[in-house]
């Protein structure tokens, strides 16, 4: 294992040699650029990072970053940086995927990964659509929505990643979005920063076949009023501060704060380790239409657990202190053995 | 009493009862007894697919076949000179595989009215046969004796009954004049914490071998000498821990740290057990959630610098198919062990079959070879395990190591070689030099070198799109894939130059009939070549370890036979093969029961052929 080396880089440092390939306007180059700027900024030599993707249009992302990288197969990006990562814990190492690969093909992979609390930074690019096959709904696709696989609307409930990511008892989950750089590069350092598996998903524009899914949260004349950006020890207000969010109860409500009625101190103070705040967050969702609750961005859960890797090399050293380090004969042998005339 | 003790070459012994009954154990402590005293032998654990099958039924038999000897011994035999059965089901389940003039020694305890009536034997009590008009029958109450023999014992009935598998023991023990210490010792460490238990079993053990000594009812006791094995030190290996062992062996030989994901199947769990037990070989085991993310994990392991390893059955193997694709257009390596079962589907899951040849061989999509190595007993699981390793690694590329459950539960004598003498394993790895890195160069073997992360100034990228010759860069050019898929198939084909020549195992290397055979039914007809040769038969065998790329020389070896026999336990895979890359007619010999070939059966179809 190497010592630790500070290298001093610029994001330009990180693009590689090949031409992109995405669609121009598509919210993957904005998520690019970001990525490139946040792990210049860690400082980690560029030869200790590897990007692990699966399939689809996000997953051609490690072509474009000088470090090293694996493009692999549906779904897996998951499951083959979990055997990275276990087999080289020095390594840092990033995963691109997108809603069909790792919510539909690659799900099994993404909650075990979650649970085992493998060190890796998950990028879910979502933009709620199978953009690479043109067009099919995907498992984050809204109900009711006429894609070319649902001419009469899709019929599939939509999955809530962040619901599904603290279902997995992930330790880190945030969201943010392609139209937020700034926002963006700042979850990006944070999920590096956190020791164990990092889950972020990333609301990404498909302009070619889902244009504007994500327009009531970056639309200018949307997006204040949809939009609740939270940080730690900081209460929930939106809007310009003109609303804010108090729990009646355990139900969570959108507050006026304009009138004298309530103040900014009747508002819910973020903390990204209490898990109850956690899930209540993650139901500012879609599904309770009627609430009219602002969409999350920020880092919604932080939880500190050992990792899978730490764990399984804690007990390679266990053996070898125990029993020695391997002796190739001893094992050859086994424990009985006799000579033959 | 008077003591006839007749002198016999080979004796196979068959333990049946109920899978409660403690056969396997049974089995087992008999084999390291007769393995410590110099036999030579070959087992055959017979399991039933249940775990809990309903006691006393016919699908609830568990069997376990040893063979062994003074001579060499290459299979748990045909046919059985002594049976063991426990209750009426284990012998209606057993009694055609014992022979003519062969023992029989029934557990009279286990053919009362209820467990005649679990067998489905109301009709006809199983110990009334005909067919056993010809054996010679022993009636003994082992559930009354043992339960005797722990009068005193603090135990209660349940656990008392549980030990009369060592009255079993013991009094073959007896038969076989062999001593008691070896599972002694073993009940002792076994049981260390349960003073209570080690007296009772150990109680028990002593009363069987006693009742032999004293009952007059028996008159045989057999005297089988030590092997002329060549001489050595030796240990007892059952297949899946050759595997093991093997894995750990070249990993550690290639200087990598080795990386097992997998996930549990039936016959081929036993590996992923064995191996966790070795974590102070730094080796890394990862029960994955599924059959996909254990080939995967490996595929990621091997990327980081690992020797990436997995293991399944085929319903299992079925599932990494696409994952061995993208590896072999990583060309990193990787081994894929097989350890097959009757299919196609969930199929057989305890029986033992071939029929994944085939899937090994062709079963990808697109133009996909892969290295093939096929283990063929017990105790060259290791050697064959080692091979698969090395052509990985040296060669960059996944490879199908074929195991079966006949060779995964089997054990035998292992002449074990020293660390030392192991073949050197050696990785190809980039380093930095003045030129641009090329992650697609390729050396004289047509194979690219091994770039590990953290590796500075050789960063770079790869997929599973096809791949620019020398960048590696993602190519869509007509002409560069033909290319590409011709040079991953070469690259295959000159595996040909680094692995030996086919050599005749036993017989002739020209003449009448070459038998042709790959896998575990090597044993049968090892034996059943020895029979024909003894008889003046002019046959010759061949048995094939690489079976993808074939020995160099393996056409020429076909061409000086006049007929070619081919057996194997599917319905036709190998012959398949042969036929179309030789064009050489064979002759076909299948069976495909889940079970072994005998060497009869062997010895009979060659007769048949012979004119
Ligand atoms: S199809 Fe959509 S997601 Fe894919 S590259 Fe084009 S704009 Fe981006």
């Amino acid at each position: 294992m190497s010592e630790v080396k500070e290298k001093k880089y610029k994001a330009k440092d990180f693009a590689s040699d090949q031409e992109i390939r995405w669609c121009p306007g598509c919210g993957d180059y904005a998520i690019l650029k970001q990525v490139q700027s946040a792990v210049a900024q860690t400082g980690k030599p560029k030869e200790e990072i590897v990007f692990i993707s699966g399939i689809g249009c996000s997953s051609r992302f490690p072509y474009y970053m000088d470090t090293y990288g694996m493009h692999s197969i549906h779904g897996r990006a998951t499951a083959i940086a979990s055997g990275l990562k276990t087999a080289r814990p020095d390594l840092s190492v990033w995963i691109i995927t997108g809603d069909g690969d790792s919510l539909s093909i690659g799900g099994n992979h993404l909650i075990h990964l979650l649970r085992r609390n493998i060190d890796t930074n998950i990028l879910l690019f979502n933009n709620e659509i199978y953009g690479l096959t043109k067009g099919q709904y995907s498992p984050t696709t809204p109900e009711g929505s006429h894609t070319k696989s649902s001419p009469m609307g899709v019929i599939d409930h939509p999955f809530n990643p962040i619901s599904l990511a603290l279902g997995a008892d992930a330790g880190f989950i945030a969201r943010t979005v392609d139209r937020e750089p700034r926002h963006m590069k700042d979850i990006f350092l944070q999920a590096d920063e956190h020791k164990g598996a990092s889950f972020v998903e990333i609301y990404q524009n498909c302009p070619v076949f889902n244009d504007g899914a994500f327009n009531a949260y970056t639309d200018r004349g949307l997006k204040d009023e949809n939009t609740l950006f939270i940080e730690a020890g900081k209460p929930m207000t939106f809007h310009k501060d003109k609303k804010g969010i108090v729990l009646d109860g355990l139900k969570p409500k959108v507050v006026d704060l304009t009138s004298d009625e309530y103040s900014v101190d009747d508002c819910l103070v973020h903390d990204p380790s209490d898990r109850t705040v956690a899930y209540i967050l993650s139901q500012f969702f879609d599904n309770d239409k009627s609430a009219d609750l602002p969409r999350v961005f920020g880092v919604i859960y932080s939880e500190n657990r050992p990792t899978y890797e730490d764990q399984l090399s804690n007990q390679v050293e266990l053996a070898i202190e125990e029993k020695g380090e391997g002796d190739l004969d001893a094992l050859i042998a086994g424990p009985n053995t006799w000579y033959h005339q | 009493m008077a003591e006839v003790k007749e002198k016999r070459e080979q004796i196979t012994v068959l333990f049946a009862g109920d899978s409660g009954d403690g056969m396997q154990l049974t089995g087992n402590q008999f084999t390291s007894t007769h393995a410590l005293f110099g036999n030579d032998i070959s087992t055959f654990p017979n399991f039933p697919a249940e775990i809990r099958a309903p006691q006393g039924t016919v699908n609830g038999v568990s069997g376990f076949q040893v063979k062994f000897g003074s001579s060499r011994i290459f299979t748990p035999g045909d046919a059985a000179d002594v049976l063991v059965a426990m209750n009426a089901a284990a012998l209606k389940a057993n009694m055609h595989k014992l022979k003519k003039g062969g023992i029989l020694i029934a557990n009279t305890a286990g053919f009362d009215s209820k467990n005649l009536k679990l067998a489905n034997c109301e009709d006809e009590n199983p110990l009334e046969s005909e067919r056993l008009e010809d054996v010679m029958v022993y009636d003994v109450d082992i559930t009354e004796l043992t339960m005797a023999a722990l009068e005193d014992s603090p135990l209660t009935k349940k656990e008392k009954l549980r030990t009369k598998n060592m009255f079993v023991l013991g009094f073959l023990f007896w038969m076989f004049n062999r001593s008691l210490e070896s599972t002694e010792n073993y009940i002792k460490e076994k049981f260390s914490k349960l003073p209570d238990v080690i007296d009772a079993n150990v109680s028990v053990l002593k009363a069987g071998y006693n009742f032999g000594e004293t009952s007059e009812a028996f008159t045989s006791r057999y005297q089988v000498e030590p092997a002329s094995l060549e001489p050595g030190t030796y240990r007892s290996v059952m297949g899946n821990q050759g595997v093991a062992i093997g894995l750990i062996a070249a990993a550690k030989k290639a200087g990598l740290e080795m990386f097992y994901g997998s996930y549990p199947i039936t016959p081929a769990s036993d590996i992923l057990h064995e191996l966790a037990k070795h974590k102070n070989f730094s080796v890394r085991t990862f029960q994955a959630e599924d059959e996909i993310a254990a080939v995967t994990s490996a595929i990621g392991a091997s990327f980081g610098g690992a020797l990436g390893v997995t293991a399944s059955s085929g319903p299992g193997i079925a599932l990494k198919t696409e994952a061995i694709g993208l590896a072999i257009m990583l060309e990193l390596p990787l081994v894929v062990v097989n350890v097959q079962r009757g299919g196609p589907s969930t199929g057989l899951p305890t029986k033992t079959e071939q029929a994944d040849l085939l899937q090994a061989v062709y079963g990808r999509n697109g133009e996909a070879p892969i290295p093939v190595v096929a283990a063929r007993s017990p105790e060259e699981a290791f050697e064959a395990t080692y091979e698969a390793v090395r052509i990985s690694v040296e060669h960059m590329t996944p490879v199908m190591l074929l195991s079966d459950g006949y060779i995964a539960n089997g054990a035998s004598p292992w002449k074990f070689p020293e660390a030392s003498s192991l073949k050197p394993i050696k990785p190809l790895y980039a380093e930095k030099t003045e030129e641009e890195y090329m992650p697609y160069a390729r050396d004289e073997k047509l194979v690219r070198k091994w770039a590990i992360p953290g590796t500075e100034g050789l960063e770079h990228r790869i997929g599973g799109l096809e791949k620019e010759e020398l960048t590696g860069n993602v190519s869509y050019d007509p002409d560069n894939h033909e290319k590409m898929v011709k040079l991953r198939a070469e690259k295959i084909d000159k595996i040909a130059d680094y692995i030996p020549e086919q050599e005749i195992d036993n017989g002739s290397d020209s003449g009448k009939v070459l038998i042709l055979s790959w896998g575990s039914t090597y044993g049968a007809v090892k034996t059943a070549v020895e029979d024909l040769l003894k008889d003046d038969y002019d046959v010759g065998h061949a048995h094939l370890r690489y079976l993808n790329p074939m020995p160099r020389n393996l056409g020429e070896v076909l061409t000086k036979f006049d007929k070619v026999l081919v057996p194997e336990m599917n319905d036709g895979q190998l012959i398949h093969i042969i036929q179309s890359k030789y064009n050489k007619r064979c002759i076909p010999l299948n069976k495909i029961k889940g079970i072994p070939f005998t060497s009869a059966e062997i010895v009979e179809s060659v007769k048949e052929n012979y004119a």
